[in-house]
């Protein structure tokens, strides 16, 4: 395969282009529409909401939905606000990620270039484990981290993320490292480098991207998860998902919708920031690895 | 299942023991997440603060409850339950029935909560004779709501009878307003068919069809006649009712668009907060042809096994907070709900407030008292759920009203 | 490979013989526990009359034939059908569409890359209210077009019983179709542009460049696209939950619902874990095959 080029070499007419930026921009219009919806909502006093159309905007603008979502908001009995969740959602998301992402790359390296008999078996057993629906682990994993001592904890929600992470992560650096030319690693075997020495000096530096992306992916799945956070950390633990579903789901009180949209963007704060800023390296990235055969 | 039970209490007692020795703390699984409910569960926090108990907050909103007690079923699975869970109706059972909860017995005697708690109440609060859960409130569930300037904008006065609602909500409906707030949820068309269930058959019926299960009360012809009832309903409702949340039908009274809404007594907290008063600016009366009795559904803390003594201690102390006459006013207040004693002085609340009251033990007294299927305290969840799919592919629909009453039987079999 | 590594057994060979064993072994125990062993947990319970709380009295097949018997269930099992062929479908021609014309030096790549990538971002927890207001004809897309004066303009699918389910593709078409463009834009930018100019040269139009040259070369992509799109579809659960709550009535319920208010709403948990079951086979008809030839092919 030839070095990729950024564009495709074909050229298309100038009527084509036209036609072309408009369904893109068409496009982009939809997809902003719910996220510009939630933010319009957001600044809003909560009269015009319930009053009258939830599309247009705000005659009278205010910020203040804003500081209640994130320091009064009553969360429980607690007048906290989503603050303390946020710190929890972090001090879960981070060791989860990169711990997963570890793990992956040490079994993406130890399945392409170390190969043994079995190992297409013990990767499709890896593989196989991103497809299991989670709601059928919980009661067992419930029992497990009570064994462990590690219910309501942080750490215990560390573990589960790693557990169903590894999956995906492996998936990932092994395919990455498919890619990767085994002459390179052969010659350092030859000069004496020991395994761990290879993986470090030769793999580790060239996975910048495949990195990204296991990053990426590893931390919006982690810190949009509802369902473990719930069962596994609620009460001091819980993560940001689960504060926010307090926050938006009152059972028989008033609803202020403008707080729970604020609530909602800044919960999505985090992943959207890390789509915008590693984004770019999310393309460069599946392109060096996942999707190709 | 034993040996799996005492499996999970030893690793319970591990874990308590390991935990917490010196502080006294409750820890508290709820779904009173946001706004007043959750600011009136803190004045109980705040009772048992000044008694030295701190309070672990635990909450799970969700699903009317359902989030929490998948949460719960994962806690005691890890073998370190809660000291104290929010709870309806036949979840108490269940859980007691696992020989999860702990007994209250010695401080409901010393308190005399027997003579002061309804016994449809304390149906649910209790097993097997032994106190297990704290009762908090008394929801009604068969409440109209109603915005009195339109009534007085159309000439309505009360309906006393199912005809004569009918033909306020015909009036309403020339008038081009909507008849009948209504959100399209299952929990909500059933919170209806609970009125219509005992507004057509009585409470004879209501006990051998919703509670009793008997699939001839089930698959008769009084059934089919709540079911076109429920399409008359159904006929006053705009057609956007899909999906709706209960609060937002609730708007549509307060502004004016529509005209009544059948909803439990929490939709009191909506008007309030929209600066209307009870007798005024809006009004209250009970789904026409169920006067005189009331369907109810009562939050109560189920109190689950600690073995550490010092925690037992927080959780008595948390049980008998719950049940003093002070939190049981300042709670209800907020909530819109009446308080789960019967003895206690209804100067403080509003008109719609103090009339629940009044029909609660009116209606406990002359043993028309009864759970409310739509909130889980007619049957279990398996059968109140089956019911919801027929009632709410009804109210869609999907069936005509024989249809539905033969489905009623099948689905009803399938559950148990 | 490790024969290769020198003559003597000495220890430190031996260590490096056993050590990628070693470094693979934990994630291989972990597997075959939080995996393995709760699918075969799952799989007798599914043989249990267990209702709240898991029992281990063997009742044989009767789940599995109640839950057959389940009108909700059949509905949920059609809806997936619906679902899954539809979203996968136009996940993948958008996809490929917004991939194929970003690809021609667009302005701003970047940017639009970004917002056609970001809903993957979000969870249905935040979404959900905003999508349920812009479908809802009272509200939002319907009452704005009639506000501008298209007053013949209607929206109603999410309130109606038969089209719901397509409201629940868009949704999901909105949050996945730009991670779908991501993966066959990476396809299209490692294509080796030598073998198109050539073909440019020999004049192939580019309805034929892209039909004969392009998309084969797509293949993996396609895959991949494929197996990650049907994973998503067979989970689908906050994504109903956020935006329909399973309604009207019954007709947007999906097996991960199902399987939810089973096991844990309705305490019917033997027959929650028989659909479960039902579930995991069909994921397994699907991923099966696909990685025997992904393996098998790469050896």
């Amino acid at each position: 395969m030839a070095v990729p080029s950024p564009d495709s070499p074909v050229r298309t007419a100038r009527i084509t282009r036209v036609f072309i930026y408009l369904f893109l921009l068409l496009f982009a219009l939809f997809y902003l529409l719910p996220f510009g919806i939630m933010l319009i909502n957001s600044v809003k006093p909560l009269s015009e909401i319930t009053g009258g159309n939830m599309i247009a905007l705000p005659r009278e603008w205010t910020i203040q939905p804003w500081l209640s979502a994130w320091s009064t908001a009553q969360i429980g009995v607690q007048p906290t606000g989503l603050r303390p969740y946020f710190i929890n959602s972090m001090m879960m998301a981070f060791p989860a990620v990169i711990l997963s992402t570890m793990v992956g790359a040490l079994n993406g390296y130890v399945l392409t270039k170390w190969r043994f008999r079995g190992d297409t078996i013990i990767f499709g057993l890896l593989l196989f484990s991103c497809f299991i629906p989670f709601q059928i682990v919980l009661i067992p994993m419930a029992r497990i981290l009570g064994i462990l001592q590690m219910a309501g904890t942080t750490q215990g929600l560390i573990m589960v993320h790693f557990v169903y992470g590894i999956g995906f992560t492996t998936l990932y650096f092994r395919n990455y490292y498919a890619a990767f030319p085994t002459e390179l690693v052969r010659a350092a075997q030859i000069d004496g480098a020991g395994f761990f020495q290879i993986f470090w000096r030769i793999l580790l530096p060239s996975s910048g991207p495949i990195i990204a992306v296991s990053f990426i992916w590893q931390f919006t799945n982690i810190w949009n998860d509802f369902l473990f956070g719930a069962s596994f950390a609620s009460g001091g633990a819980a993560p940001m998902t689960v504060a926010l579903n307090n926050l938006v789901n009152s059972s028989t009180g008033v609803r202020e919708y403008n707080v729970h949209f604020a609530g909602a963007i800044m919960a999505a704060g985090p992943t959207l920031l890390v789509y915008i800023v590693a984004g770019r390296y999310f393309v460069r990235g599946l392109m060096s690895g996942s999707v190709k055969g | 299942m034993t040996m799996m039970r005492k499996l999970h209490l030893s690793v319970g007692v591990l874990a308590l023991s390991s935990g917490m020795a010196t502080a006294q703390e409750v820890e508290v699984l709820h779904w009173w997440t946001s706004g007043g409910e959750a600011a009136a569960v803190g004045t109980l926090r705040d009772t048992l603060a000044e008694g030295g108990i701190t309070w672990q907050d635990m909450p799970v909103a969700g699903g009317g409850g359902s989030d929490a007690m998948t949460v719960l079923r994962a806690r005691v699975t890890a073998g370190n339950p809660p000291t104290a869970v929010q709870m309806l109706g036949f979840s108490i059972q269940d859980w007691a029935a696992e020989g999860a909860l702990a007994n209250l017995d010695d401080l409901a005697a010393e308190q005399g909560w027997g003579d002061v708690v309804p016994e449809a109440l304390q149906a649910f609060s209790t097993y097997d004779g032994s106190w297990v859960a704290a009762p908090v409130n008394v929801h009604s569930t068969n409440w109209v709501w109603a915005n009195t300037a339109v009534m007085a904008d159309l000439g309505l006065e009360q309906p006393e009878s199912w005809d004569d609602f009918v033909a306020a909500m015909q009036a309403a409906q020339d008038a081009g307003l909507t008849a009948l707030a209504h959100g399209g949820q299952a929990w909500q068309d059933a919170t209806m068919f609970d009125s219509m269930v005992m507004g057509v058959g009585g409470p004879e019926f209501y006990q051998a069809s919703m509670v009793d299960l008997d699939p001839d009360a089930l698959g008769s012809d009084t059934m089919v006649e709540v079911f076109q009832r429920m399409e008359t309903l159904r006929g006053f409702v705009d057609d956007n009712f899909s999906g709706r949340d209960w609060n937002l039908a609730t708007a549509m009274v307060i502004n004016g668009d529509a005209l009544f809404q059948i909803m439990g007594d929490w939709a009191k907290g909506e008007f309030v907060a929209a600066g209307m008063t009870a007798g005024e600016e809006f009004t209250c009366f009970r789904v026409p042809g169920t006067e005189g009795t009331v369907t109810f559904n009562s939050d109560q803390f189920a109190m689950f096994n600690v073995s550490d003594a010092s925690a037992q201690e927080a959780q008595m102390a948390m049980a008998s907070a719950v049940l003093s006459p002070e939190f049981q006013v300042t709670f209800n207040l907020v909530k819109g709900s009446v308080p789960a004693r019967t003895d206690i002085d209804s100067s403080d609340f509003d008109m719609c407030g103090q009339m629940g009251m009044a029909q609660l033990a009116e209606a406990a007294e002359a043993g028309g008292l009864f759970g409310s299927m739509a909130h889980g305290h007619a049957n279990t969840p398996s059968v109140q759920n089956a019911m919801y799919d027929v009632i709410t592919a009804h109210f869609n629909g999907e069936f005509d009203a024989e249809t539905a009453a033969a489905e009623m039987v099948t689905a009803v079999e399938l559950a148990q | 490979m490790a024969d290769m590594t020198g003559s003597g057994a000495d220890f430190r060979t031996r260590l490096q013989t056993w050590l990628p064993k070693l470094v693979l072994a934990p994630s291989l125990a972990i597997m075959l526990i939080f995996v393995y062993g709760f699918i075969a947990f799952t799989i007798y319970l599914s043989f249990t009359d267990s209702r709240m709380l898991p029992s281990f009295n063997w009742v044989g097949w009767q789940n599995y034939e109640r839950l057959f018997r389940i009108r909700e269930w059949n509905i949920a099992m059609r809806n997936l059908a619906i679902f899954a062929t539809l979203y996968i479908g136009i996940s993948t021609v958008i996809g490929l569409a917004l991939a194929i014309f970003l690809d021609q030096k667009i302005r701003a790549e970047g940017a639009l890359r970004t917002i056609y990538l970001y809903p993957m971002a979000l969870s249905f927890i935040v979404t959900g209210t905003a999508w349920k207001w812009f479908l809802d004809p009272a509200i939002g897309l319907q009452n704005t077009m009639q506000m501008w004066g298209w007053e013949s303009f209607t929206f109603t699918w999410i309130k109606d019983r038969e089209m719901a389910i397509y409201t629940v593709v868009i949704a999901a078409v909105w949050q996945s179709s730009g991670f779908v463009m991501a993966m066959f834009l990476a396809g299209l930018r490692g294509i080796d542009n030598e073998i198109l100019r050539a073909a440019q040269i020999d004049g192939a139009s580019n309805w034929n460049l892209y039909r004969r040259i392009i998309l084969p070369q797509l293949r993996p992509a396609f895959l991949s696209a494929f197996v990650i799109l049907s994973h998503l579809a067979i989970k689908s659960y906050d994504l109903v939950i956020a935006l329909t709550g399973g309604g009207p009535g019954n007709a947007t319920a999906l097996p991960a619902t199902f399987m939810y208010s089973y096991t844990f709403t309705r305490n019917q948990m033997g027959i929650g874990a028989s659909s479960a079951v039902i579930m995991l086979l069909t994921i397994a008809a699907i991923m099966v095959p696909y990685l025997y030839a992904e393996l098998r092919e790469k050896k």
